[in-house]
């Protein structure tokens, strides 16, 4: 949209991955005079709002100097050479296939950082907290912005340790535990994954992903491109999550802090699908071609089996915890993304780079309602919100109320709203699947995502029913806090994102789609 | 006449062979100076070992074109380069000069390790005397070419290192600790003897080269005799390395040992132990790969196994908890080092690159982590994982130097190097078609974190109610090998090209 040169566009994106470590680095140390501020505390947070919205102001510039014209095209890109030995080069660049997520990663880390800002986390010193924010949001963002298939592993490692320490030391009940089950399920998966990347690296003598796309799987035999496409599905499919390796999520994000759950849910999981756009489909296309229908199999199983849960948590006398069942609706949400790459389709892939962004905003927006709903009544127990007759939400914080329920119609997927185009495309090309995959079996997957949206609507709307609806209070309660300033500042982008893609989804599919059709085309224009 | 004289005369490239001859020279310097120097002073022998182990640094410069070698049959057949250097006993190529930086670095860090503990607990001469003999030995080495240079070598690099375990006087631990290490070592180390000489029998020479060049022309009737001969070869390095079976002496000879002996064990003795394997191996016995190869692949799936699996049973409330940590895991790392070395055996020479910069990254991280562990047993003596908690609240840079240490030791950003270095074993591993042992490792890699991460939480954990202990100034030797060895990993991750280049040239 604007013109900006592409020196600058260049350093703009490595800017991006460096800064966020460098913002790190600067939290630890004391701060210098005349940035100190009211207390340590604040400095350090005001710290993190100052770095995150840089970091997100660099993002929005790098999206208007995009050539929005030629999405496909990798653009500002860097290639240094870092180690010969390992052919492991700095190879950055940006399409229309991680523009939008490194948008989505950069707004979401500050207005997390501006969340933190005014309500710091309950837990030991903020200076850490801040450290750890900014060494997660540059791993994401590096994940999104390399191409090499080394550094991405890099990349992809580096979130853990951080959103361990996250999840450990400011995180609610059980949090120890559920870190650790966090950190190691997923680095057995990404050890798994690197074992298929090297296979690839090695059998194909690039870690080029550009390179390799261009390729379109040529000079790697069938086998090799099954087993590789096995491994890192395998890594992939751990931290997305897909049914049945989900099984740490809910745990890590039940005892998550407030910030942690966005992250997670906002960011975290989008790194899984976007590997399998970004290297299993272009890089290895006979091997997802054998094991799509697989793939599509565990999702659709996925997002019946993440609504039932849903349904369950919900019911009364379940003991069901919000966060919880926020959680299980993510695995039937990326269920859906994983279905759209599943079909090896451009609308498929479409669909679920679109549901991919969707669920990071609507997801996004429903762990910090929650994470308000807990502050302010102490848990996020349903049963204990509800009581008897409902929390009567409308009635005691008419504000909070409306916007969890908009949340959760979103998440539903009701058209207008972001959550609709993504699934509605995903189910649409799963009805006609890419050449050579068994269509009655996509047909059977198709029917199975549309009884998990009906699902979907079901447990959503039991849990409005629940909180936001109820009988009149009885007399002498507390007074329930409306929705503050600060909370509204750190919402309303997300809102506001959520309805301009449900009602304009062409801006978002206007940058997707031509860089998947040539993806999908082998690499080549 | 005179050309008769030279001819029985061998010129000698002392310029080739300074390394380590220095550091025996020094080694045997301290211990007369030692008569001389009055008690109060005793620290100028600690400081005077530490120069000459920098100065025998410093001698690896001029060599860094790995061309030179010494002590040859025949120094009339120049013409050929490599007909030149198949004769001789002691080369100074890039493989012997990377391990030869290793073992006079890690000696070096020991050393500054050591400068406080000789204060007090350990007689100063004795000490020095020992540690510098033992690392001349070790420097040795890896530029043996004959299998009597190597024993020999092997036996300096050891025997100096059983009287370190058990120099604690007066410590009923450190003496049982040094027997059990003394037996099973003189037992592999007879075993290696033996197998050397069946292979002396079957191919009538003792230079590597010679061996492989001969191996392939042993008659028939000889075959069994010279597979026994290649196997029971293996068995003497593959203790040093505490690979598994040869592993039971490792927790108890670490925690028994002065820490700094054991930072020293840890490294330099692995580090002894994968040299002479890989130069027994790849050098002299490639022709039989069939033999070994699978040997090692299994050997190094059982031995990071078991290391990791006992490393994960330590409590970490016992005395010696954190000694003994870092041996299981040391063990385990073994494993990772033999990985290269196997998948040699199925693709090319080249592999065991990979081995060399493990073993660099390693080096640095694991004495960095003793370097800490020393730190904290001056105010806990117990050394026990436990009385690492709350460390950052006490001593912030140290805290995260050890947490720094331990994840580049897990493989996880932001230890970089560390991340790195796993990934070039793997590689290795998939390349030589592995596959097995490649997964067998990855689960290893994840149980392993479990444990380092697991310390690591306990760095930053708030400390509850135990009172902390009287702040004591850290002693500047100890601080100065921190800050070494943390530069180092921080630099090895910025730049890892410098360790990992080695992965994938030729070194020989």
């Amino acid at each position: 949209m604007i013109d900006i040169s592409e020196t600058v566009m260049q350093f703009l994106l490595a800017f991006l991955v460096v800064a966020p470590l460098l913002g790190a680095a600067a939290a630890l140390p004391p701060a210098p005079p005349g940035l100190r501020g009211k207390s340590p505390e604040q400095a350090v947070l005001r710290h993190g709002v100052t770095v995150t919205g840089v970091i997100l102001l660099a993002a929005i510039a790098l999206a208007l100097g995009f050539d929005h014209d030629r999405p496909s095209r990798m653009q500002a890109t860097t290639d240094i050479a870092w180690i010969k030995a390992l052919d492991v080069r700095i190879h950055l660049g940006v399409d229309g296939i991680s523009l939008p997520l490194l948008v989505l990663t950069a707004l979401l880390a500050f207005l997390c950082a501006l969340y933190s800002f005014f309500k710091p986390p309950a837990g030991p010193s903020p200076k850490a907290f801040v450290a750890l924010l900014l060494l997660l949001e540059a791993g994401t963002l590096a994940t999104f912005a390399v191409l090499d298939l080394v550094l991405f592993f890099l990349a992809f490692e580096t979130v853990l340790v951080p959103m361990y320490f996250l999840i450990a030391r400011w995180g609610g009940e059980g949090r120890r535990a559920a870190a650790g089950k966090f950190i190691l399920y997923t680095l057995l998966g990404s050890v798994v994954m690197l074992l298929g990347l090297l296979l690839i690296g090695i059998k194909a003598g690039t870690f080029d992903m550009v390179e390799l796309a261009a390729a379109d799987g040529r000079g790697l035999t069938t086998s090799v491109q099954v087993t590789a496409v096995l491994a890192i599905g395998l890594g992939l499919a751990v931290k997305t999550p897909m049914w049945p390796l989900h099984s740490w999520l809910p745990d890590a994000h039940t005892a998550a802090p407030t910030v942690g759950s966005v992250l997670l849910a906002g960011v975290l999981l989008k790194m899984g699908t976007y590997g399998f756009v970004r290297i299993a489909l272009p890089v290895a296309p006979d091997g997802m071609h054998t094991l799509a229908p697989y793939l599509a199999a565990f999702a659709a199983a996925g997002i019946v089996y993440g609504s039932l849960a849903c349904l369950a948590l919900a019911r009364p006398g379940a003991k069901g915890d919000l966060k919880r069942l926020i959680a299980y609706s993510s695995v039937g949400h990326m269920g859906f993304v994983l279905l759209g790459i599943a079909t090896l389709t451009p609308t498929g892939v479409n669909g679920a780079l679109f549901a991919n962004i969707a669920h990071g905003l609507i997801t996004g927006l429903l762990f910090f309602l929650v994470g308000a709903l807990k502050d302010r009544y102490g848990t996020a127990d349903l049963d204990t919100l509800a009581g008897a007759t409902g929390a009567a939400l409308y009635g005691r914080a008419p504000r909070l109320g409306a916007l969890l329920a908009f949340a959760a119609v979103a998440s539903l997927g009701l058209p207008g709203l972001a959550g609709f185009w993504g699934e509605m495309l995903a189910l649409f090309a799963a009805f006609d699947p890419a050449e050579g995959l068994n269509r009655a079996a996509y047909l059977v997957f198709m029917a199975l995502g549309g009884l998990g949206t009906l699902l979907t609507a079901a447990y959503l709307l039991i849990v409005v029913r629940r909180v936001c609806m109820g009988g009149p209070r009885p007399a002498g309660e507390p007074e329930l806090a409306d929705v503050q300033p600060y909370e509204l500042a750190a919402w309303t982008p997300l809102v506001a994102l959520t309805v301009l893609a449900g009602l304009w989804p062409a801006a978002l599919l206007g940058l997707t789609d031509p860089a998947v059709q040539q993806l999908l085309a082998g690499g080549t224009q | 006449m005179t050309s008769a004289a030279t001819s029985l005369v061998q010129s000698v490239d002392w310029q080739a062979i300074a390394p380590p001859t220095l550091t025996a020279l020094v080694a045997l310097g301290v211990l007369v100076a030692d008569l001389f120097v009055p008690a109060v002073r005793k620290q100028l022998l600690g400081w005077i070992s530490i120069a000459g182990l920098a100065a025998a640094l410093v001698l690896l410069l001029p060599l860094r074109a790995g061309d030179r070698a010494t002590f040859c049959l025949t120094p009339g057949a120049r013409a050929d380069a490599h007909a030149q250097t198949a004769g001789c006993s002691y080369t100074a190529d890039h493989f012997t000069l990377v391990i030869q930086l290793l073992v006079l670095g890690g000696a070096l860090l020991t050393a500054l390790l050591s400068l406080p503990a000789t204060r007090a607990k350990l007689p100063a001469g004795e000490y020095w005397f020992l540690l510098l003999s033992s690392a001349a030995g070790a420097a040795l080495l890896p530029a043996s070419r004959d299998l009597a240079t190597l024993v020999v070598a092997l036996e300096v690099a050891s025997l100096p290192a059983f009287a370190l375990v058990g120099l604690k006087r007066g410590d009923r631990r450190s003496s049982e600790a040094a027997l059990k290490f003394f037996l099973s070592s003189v037992t592999a180390t007879a075993v290696t003897l033996l197998g050397a000489s069946f292979v002396y029998a079957t191919t009538g020479t003792l230079h590597l080269a010679e061996i492989a060049a001969r191996l392939d022309e042993v008659p028939g009737r000889f075959q069994t005799l010279t597979e026994a001969g290649v196997a029971l070869t293996l068995v003497g390095f593959a203790f040093k390395l505490a690979a598994v079976p040869f592993h039971f002496w490792v927790p108890d000879t670490y925690s028994g040992a002065p820490l700094p002996v054991a930072a020293y064990l840890s490294v330099v003795g692995k580090a002894v132990g994968f040299t002479g394997l890989i130069l027994v191996t790849v050098v002299a016995f490639p022709s039989y790969s069939d033999v070994w190869g699978p040997a090692l692949a299994v050997l190094a799936a059982l031995t990071m196994t078991a290391g990791n699996v006992a490393a994960l049973r330590q409590d970490p409330a016992r005395a010696g908890s954190a000694v003994r940590l870092l041996a299981w895991s040391s063990v385990a790392q073994a494993g990772y080092l033999l990985v290269p070395i196997a998948a040699a055996a199925y693709s090319s020479d080249d592999q065991v690159g990979a081995t060399v910069a493990y073993a660099l990254m390693y080096a640095v991280v694991n004495l960095g982590a003793f370097a800490v562990v020393a730190l904290v047993a001056r105010t806990h003596p117990g050394k026990r994982i436990a009385d690492h908690a709350g460390l950052y609240a006490t001593s912030p840079a140290a805290a995260l130097a050890l947490a720094f240490f331990l994840l580049n030791l897990a493989g996880l950003p932001p230890g970089i190097i560390g991340l790195f270095a796993k990934v070039t074993v793997f590689s290795s591993a998939v390349d030589a078609g592995l596959g097995w042992l490649a997964v067998v490792m990855g689960a290893n890699v994840v149980i392993g974190l479990a444990y380092y991460l697991r310390w690591t939480a306990l760095l930053f954990r708030t400390p509850g109610d135990a009172i902390p202990a009287e702040p004591r100034r850290a002693p500047a030797p100890v601080t100065l090998a921190i800050v070494l060895t943390a530069a180092a990993g921080a630099v090895l991750s910025g730049y890892p090209q410098f360790a990992l280049r080695f992965a994938t040239t030729g070194l020989f």
